[in-house]
């Protein structure tokens, strides 16, 4: 056997560049990097304030390729999709987008992601956590072709309310007319560029999708209009901020995945998510129907609320007190929204005391210069989001 | 001489039953049969310059609370975790078994991208069997016939841990705990290289194959421990695995313990039904009231107990009690590091356990030849060189392998082992190991060869089986080893189980010998001092 020259060369190690990588590492005087499902994703790229302020001020981009990204495709696509997660996906039409969670058998949510239709019969589902297994398992029996394009497609998310003012002067004609949700087609510089209207801010915002090799094209092309409108390249850490305001959960930190978890009981359902709306009952079978029934009609042994905090610490990872005494739940996420200027949180709160309005408390606990201090502040549970402002929708969209 | 304690046997079992005796404030001495303490955790330098890990060459089933309780990083040992680990096949492919998550998921997609979303399932899977059996594996079996209010209550806690697992995963566990290795990767994964590459944890050490039932349970057995929390890692004991029994008899000797190494047992002395000492084959004789064996539990009752002091029902139990020993042992001094074909170059994985495979259907087949009487003709083999990482081991530059190998049978179809047949068998490893490394022989300076019958000779281990009796569920719980005697006591008062045989079974992992020590103590009327791992 004389193999040596078949070697295959080791897989690498570390954490790998995106399609925008030297891009991105140029801009990024931090030098801050997070493990994105092995990738280099910013965390920090100057300073997470003003990286935020631009998302509520001006337009910005966060590179969103290690998302992952599933296609599929086939005569029975509706069908698997409609199988796979809880809303009715046959409302769904070609050129539309819609945010969505998937169930195991016990109504428990496996993941949440957004659902591209491109056509009648393919379509894109994007999310945090690995789902090809599951779709396999969805997708057993059915005439449809289920592939992981991950690496296949490059995406930026540009959000803030010159989003659109930056892809008008990229000249995409016709994008003042994209309704939320909506996807368009678009050619710039003779690349092929896919535009959605959907992000992750909760603000007016887009997201670009195209072949990895002409990201940089792309890239350039994006910065150049921008320039103009005050774009600015984000990390993670300033969108988590935008997110939170926005009320989006986030898989491991705010849930647990039903695929993921290894305690018993620490799966959770769509209503003690607080994700009813998205759960559409009278459609036909799908995964977790017939437990979802069930759950509709039963009180969620605990919910995922939104707080609103008195003073003006954020509570990070703080425990719940009912009455100052008797616990009862734990902050997943925490932040003083510079926007909304409120001291806000995500928490668990167990059934008792999810409507016991205005006793409950949060610990927080403060380091100021090595002495801890312990405060016990007022919770009040409000309706989310925290951030919602009349030009996420608006279309066309101001220019400006 | 009179003792509070005599363990007989100097394996880790024993010395961590004798070490927690000692710290109880025992008078206790140890005895052993040859003339250093380890038995299958011993550490030897065959030929000068390199020290082998005779028998057991990996460590992670250690349990940490008794490194902890018995001090013994203080007495020397350090575990050194190892990265990786690969198999090569036939086609000059490999697969490499990264431990860095992200690199594992692209070596996973490299070969079959659905298989890296099985392997997070197959993984998941495994790990919650883990979190149920791992709380078990320091506590003492319950007997479920017994109404005494102890064992009704760990019964009561295993029925509860049980149903806390949900529907599903009662149903998982019950399934897990009978199926064989082959069926359960099958469930999960697709790519022959990388389910032979797993399936090797679900059969060493066992005379099973990867399809007979019951495998999947050994296959957890190699996989709950862990080297400093992280479930399922395996590394080096520093200086190779008697640094492990090395530092016990030291942290037993500062205790005040005693160590008698040198002359073997005869027989237990046994007066009324209770034993009162022990008579070595050299004459001497030693008094005490407490007896622990470390041997097994065939070599205790059948080898050194006068039957008549047993009931028959307890003598039908021990001699039904399956040993079958399956693995033979290379230990190579070489006097260079090897190449192998397939490895690209700086490859890191050479660094883990390497193995030579093509799919889980050569392990059944190396299976098929055992049954006749036969060592495999293409064995399964677990490769390592740890000289990569242990300084200490081998010259600079020079390096040890050890080649744990299966299938090889106890006795021969064509009669008892002798030096022609253990060289042929050397040869069938060498020559299985040449075709993925062309100067693999070319470099080797010294080798010690162990066919089971070796291995029960100079260890003491029955049949050469290295769990002291296999590892399936009949044997398992408050089945191991006899019905009726799976809480370390025996029906001879004072005399007690601390070896493997005993729950919850082998590998360097010191929880019989840790649970044995905490009966005898509770017999005494103390406790069992787990210091801070408590």
């Amino acid at each position: 056997m004389s193999a040596v020259k078949t070697a295959h060369p080791p897989v690498p190690m570390g954490l790998q560049p995106t399609p925008f990588h030297d891009r991105i590492a140029a801009a990024n005087h931090q030098r801050g990097w997070m493990n994105w499902m092995g990738f280099a994703s910013a965390s920090v790229l100057d300073t997470v304030e003003f990286e935020y302020f631009a998302i509520r001020n001006q337009a910005t981009v966060f590179d969103i390729s290690p998302m992952m990204k599933y296609r599929i495709a086939g005569p029975e696509a509706e069908a698997v999709m409609n199988r796979l997660v809880t809303r009715d996906i046959r409302k769904l039409k070609p050129g539309r987008v819609a945010y969505v969670i998937w169930c195991d058998e016990a109504g428990n949510v496996v993941d949440d992601g957004t659902v591209f239709r491109l056509s009648d019969t393919e379509f894109r589902l994007c999310c945090q956590e690995p789902q090809l297994a599951w779709l396999d398992d969805i997708a057993w029996g059915f005439d449809v072709t289920v592939e992981d394009v991950s690496q296949g497609v490059a995406g930026l998310a540009l959000q803030g309310p010159t989003s659109f003012a930056v892809l008008k002067d990229m000249g995409l004609v016709g994008v003042e007319t994209m309704k939320p949700f909506d996807i368009r087609e678009f050619k710039v510089k003779a690349k092929a560029l896919t535009v959605s209207r959907t992000g992750f801010t909760g603000d007016l915002g887009y997201e670009l999708w195209m072949a990895p090799e002409d990201a940089l094209t792309v890239w350039d092309y994006l910065m150049e209009a921008g320039h103009l409108r005050g774009i600015r390249v984000i990390g993670y850490e300033a969108l988590d901020m935008a997110r939170i305001e926005a009320g989006f959960l986030l898989p491991r930190v705010d849930f647990v995945s039903s695929q993921t978890h290894l305690r018993p009981g620490r799966a959770r359902n769509p209503y003690e998510l607080g994700l009813d709306w998205l759960v559409t009952l009278d459609k036909p079978h799908f995964n977790g129907r017939r437990a979802l029934r069930r759950l509709a009609l039963e009180k969620p042994k605990r919910k995922l609320v939104a707080l609103e905090i008195d003073r003006d610490k954020a509570a990070h990872h703080a425990l719940v007190y009912h009455r100052q005494k008797k616990e009862a739940g734990f902050v997943t996420s925490a932040l003083w929204s510079p926007t909304a200027k409120r001291n806000i949180a995500y928490a668990w709160i167990d059934a008792p005391y999810a409507d016991a309005g205005d006793d409950l408390w949060v610990e927080i606990y403060l380091q100021r210069e090595l002495i801890w201090q312990r405060r016990m502040a007022r919770a009040r549970i409000v309706e989310r989001p925290f951030f919602r402002n009349p030009r996420r929708t608006a279309t066309p969209p101001a220019d400006f | 001489m009179t003792y509070d304690a005599i363990i007989v046997g100097a394996g880790h079992n024993g010395l961590t039953t004798a070490c927690f005796l000692a710290r109880a404030g025992l008078k206790t001495l140890v005895i052993e049969k040859n003339d250093y303490v380890g038995g299958a955790a011993v550490s030897r330098e065959l030929t000068p310059g390199w020290t082998y890990s005779n028998c057991s060459y990996v460590c992670s089933l250690l349990r940490p609370e008794i490194i902890r309780a018995l001090e013994l990083p203080k007495f020397g040992l350090q575990v050194i975790p190892y990265e990786s680990g690969a198999t090569f096949n036939s086609k000059g492919e490999y697969f490499n078994y990264a431990s860095d998550h992200d690199a594992l998921r692209r070596e996973l997609i490299r070969h079959n991208p659905r298989d890296a979303d099985g392997y997070e399932r197959y993984s998941r899977a495994v790990m919650k069997q883990c979190r149920f059996i791992k709380p078990l594996l320091l506590r003492t079996a319950p007997d479920p016939a017994s109404f005494r209010p102890r064992d009704i209550s760990e019964l009561l806690h295993i029925g509860k841990r049980f149903h806390d697992l949900g529907e599903r995963d009662m149903a998982e566990t019950v399934r897990f705990w009978t199926m064989s290795i082959a069926e359960f990767l099958d469930q999960y994964l697709e790519t022959d290289i990388l389910k032979a590459h797993l399936a090797g944890s679900g059969i060493i050490g066992t005379g099973l194959g990867p399809c007979s039932p019951g495998t999947a349970y050994v296959l957890l057995h190699h996989y709950m421990g862990e080297v400093d929390g992280s479930i399922g890692a395996w590394g080096f004991a520093r200086g190779g695995m008697g640094a492990i029994t090395r530092a016990m008899a030291d942290s037993f000797r500062a205790s005040g313990g005693e160590i008698r190494a040198g002359s073997g047992l005869d027989r237990f002395l046994v007066a009324n039904g209770r034993v009162t000492g022990v008579v070595l084959e050299n004459g001497d004789e030693f008094r005490a009231k407490t007896v622990v064996s470390g041997m097994d539990v065939r070599r205790t009752f059948i080898d050194h107990t006068d039957e008549a002091d047993l009931p028959e029902d307890f003598v039908r139990g021990v001699t039904r009690y399956r040993f079958r020993g399956s693995s033979g042992k290379l230990n190579i001094a070489l006097d260079g590091m090897p190449t192998f074909n397939a490895a690209p170059k700086g490859a890191r994985f050479l660094r883990g356990d390497l193995h030579f495979l093509d799919d889980m259907e050569e392990i059944e087949r190396a299976y098929d030849d055992w049954k006749e009487g036969r060592w495999s003709s293409s064995p399964y083999v677990d490769f390592l060189i740890p000289t990569q990482i242990d300084p200490t081991m081998a010259p600079p530059g020079k390096h040890y392998a050890t080649i744990f190998v299966q299938y090889a049978p106890y006795t021969l179809a064509d009669g008892p082992w002798d030096d022609a047949k253990r060289a042929a068998f050397a040869k069938t490893v060498i020559d299985k190991v040449s075709r993925h490394s062309a100067d693999f022989e070319g470099l080797i300076v010294h080798k010690e060869v162990r066919t089971p019958a070796d291995i029960e000779r100079e260890v003491g281990l029955t049949e050469g089986n290295i769990f002291q009796g296999e590892l399936t569920f009949d044997q398992l719980l408050f089945n191991r080893p006899v019905p009726g005697y799976a809480q370390y006591r025996s029906p001879i008062r004072g005399l007690y189980m601390c070896g493997s045989s005993t729950h919850p079974g082998g590998g360097v992992m010191g929880a019989p010998g840790a649970n044995a020590a905490r009966e005898v103590l509770s017999d005494l009327g103390r406790r069992i001092d787990m210091g801070a791992a408590a």
